[in-house]
């Protein structure tokens, strides 16, 4: 009687997860001495990416495959969290304030939980007035507020307008040599595993099932005495901060910034990492960014035609693999000889 | 005297031209299963809808337990000692029948804002749903996801949900609806001992299980109250005869 499984609907029970999840990590710490020895040093930056992308899809997925709410304005909050990285290193470096009043940074100590909290503060302007509305409204009307952010910062001329913002030097964390890629990629690497971590967790608090059961069933939930618009304006500020800080280190790897972060086909492609990973999981999203980034370079070093291949992919994982790449990876697992279940 | 733990007065709803609820005044008192009969389209569904809050009404007031409550939305009532069972289930569908009951003492606790705190592995709120499962027949069903469960049992772990909600007041939308004869018996049985934990309005077209329960019984046609009286009074109604009861002479 004891063993009924409680977490049904969430993660899968046990600890094997939790192991498989450490594996994991483990053969990203060991990446980029293998890809040096293997001769493929571009992995690292490739799998740099993939982190910062999964970090961003991740966060889209807690309000859409969690909350039920299909965003379609993420990408601005991605923006936001670089811009915020941007503009404080060019204020630094032209020893300048920022509106006069902000001094600018190129400590990471203090540009990320910056960006972090400006994409919050965005999402929760954003969010208090998007969620009033809901299905498809709520997408038109997340996608409105994208583009406003979008064209406000093509305008803005002082922070580069269309050209975007170069940022010379990756920000500065104390005792590390910022410059060395791969000591970039150490640090994303470690973000993303405390984002997973806390994200893991957040899931299965009190605050994550109310969430879920939004989702599954509204009245429901209002019947046990919850009140649906704060639990998804909080759960909405916090999507938005996870892709500020997604945006933030992107500013830091790439060392640009441009309006094209927050574009509204960004939106769509942080959409399409969720759906391909798989929707409503934890760790789909980062398996879906990894899926779009690897096929966007094979496919792209065949033909510049490459987003065919990708469409054809997408409509098979759509139509057939219920669930994502994630579900698919689950699957072929089950099938090894000597697995259990 | 003690107040009534429901008080409904001069409660009006309209649709455009439609009066749907038309000055109703009804009162549940504590201890007591009180039926709200009525024909097709009399305006059952509207009146639950305003009493738990999902809908304003136009005029009129409705109290709990002494504290008026027209103004507050639907949740704040759940969190006063509101619970309300609906006519076609609302569950959590991909969750076990044991996660749907943890969900509601989890909500009932109001600590809901909570974002570190693991509750699926909290084996306290496991324990305590489990009593609240003990008894119900739905005990070796914990483990099963609700979409897998049968209508009836649907209809019995909605039940178990509302009363985790420690409730004062019941509100029962239709609970036979669907229910085979049996399964019936076993709701009727079931609500019957409830009587001392929370009072009932209990809207119904189930006749046998309206007179088997019902303290007190009122008619509604055309959003209006025609009468309300002890049920052996209401079968023995001319007007009620007329209005309802005589339509299929099902009673």
């Amino acid at each position: 009687m004891a063993d009924i499984d409680l977490t049904h609907g969430a993660q899968a029970p046990g600890r094997a997860p939790l192991l498989r999840a450490l594996a994991a990590l483990v053969v990203l710490a060991a990446l980029p001495t293998l890809a040096s020895a293997l001769g493929y040093p571009a992995l690292t930056s490739l799998v740099t990416r993939i982190l910062i992308y999964g970090i961003a899809a991740a966060s889209l997925n807690f309000i859409l495959g969690y909350g039920g709410l299909v965003s379609f304005g993420h990408a601005a909050f991605f923006g936001i969290g670089g811009y915020v990285v941007g503009i404080l290193y060019q204020n630094y470096s032209d020893e300048t304030l920022f509106l006069g009043l902000v001094p600018g940074s190129n400590q990471m100590l203090i540009t990320l939980p910056a960006a972090v909290l400006v994409a919050g503060a965005f999402a929760a302007v954003i969010g208090a007035l998007s969620l009033r509305t809901g299905g498809v409204q709520f997408i038109m009307i997340t996608l409105a507020f994208a583009q406003m952010l979008f064209f406000l910062f093509v305008s803005l001329k002082a922070y580069g307008g269309d050209d975007g913002l170069i940022i010379r030097r990756t920000n500065e964390l104390p005792g590390l040599n910022m410059r060395d890629k791969e000591v970039v990629y150490y640090v994303c690497l470690g973000i993303a595993a405390l984002f997973f971590a806390g994200l893991a967790r957040l899931i299965r608090s009190p605050f994550g099932n109310v969430l879920n059961g939004l989702r599954q069933n509204e009245r429901r939930m209002v019947a046990l005495g919850v009140a649906p618009y704060r639990y998804r304006l909080v759960a909405f500020v916090l999507s938005g901060m996870g892709a500020g800080l997604a945006g933030a280190l992107m500013a830091n790897f790439l060392r640009f910034v441009s309006p094209d972060m927050m574009h509204w086909t960004k939106s769509g492609e942080l959409l399409i990492m969720v759906i391909l990973g798989g929707v409503g999981t934890l760790f789909g999203p980062l398996i879906g960014a990894a899926a779009y980034l690897v096929l966007e370079t094979l496919l792209a070093s065949w033909t510049e035609y490459w987003q065919l291949g990708l469409g054809l992919v997408l409509l098979f994982v759509v139509m057939r693999a219920r669930g994502g790449v994630r579900a698919l990876i689950v699957a072929l697992g089950a099938l090894l000889p000597g697995r259990q279940k | 005297m003690t107040a009534p733990l429901l008080q409904v007065t001069g409660l009006v709803k309209r649709f455009g031209g439609l009066t749907a609820t038309d000055h109703v005044t009804l009162d549940v008192v504590p201890g007591e299963i009180h039926a709200l009969i009525g024909p097709n389209g009399a305006g059952k569904s509207t009146l639950i809808n305003q009493l738990c809050g999902e809908l304003a009404p136009d005029e009129g007031s409705i109290a709990i337990d002494g504290a008026e409550v027209t103004a507050l939305s639907a949740p704040e009532r759940a969190r006063m000692g509101l619970a309300r069972t609906f006519q076609v289930t609302c569950l959590l569908d991909e969750e076990t029948v044991l996660w749907n009951v943890a969900m509601a003492l989890d909500v009932g606790r109001g600590h809901s804002f909570r974002f570190w705190r693991d509750i699926r592995r909290d084996e306290s709120l496991t324990a305590e749903a489990r009593r609240a499962l003990a008894g119900t027949g739905l005990e070796g069903r914990a483990g099963v996801t609700v979409s897998e469960l049968s209508h009836g049992e649907r209809k019995q772990l909605e039940l178990v949900t509302a009363l985790a909600q420690q409730p004062r007041l019941l509100l029962l939308d239709e609970p036979m609806a669907g229910l085979g004869h049996v399964e019936s018996q076993a709701m009727i049985g079931m609500l019957a001992g409830l009587k001392s934990r929370c009072g009932m309005l209990l809207v119904e077209h189930d006749m046998d299980a309206v007179f088997a329960l019902a303290d007190r019984v009122s008619v509604l046609v055309y959003g209006r109250i025609i009468a309300t009286d002890l049920p052996g009074a209401i079968r023995e109604n001319p007007a009620v005869r007329e209005a309802y009861l005589g339509e299929g002479e099902e009673a």
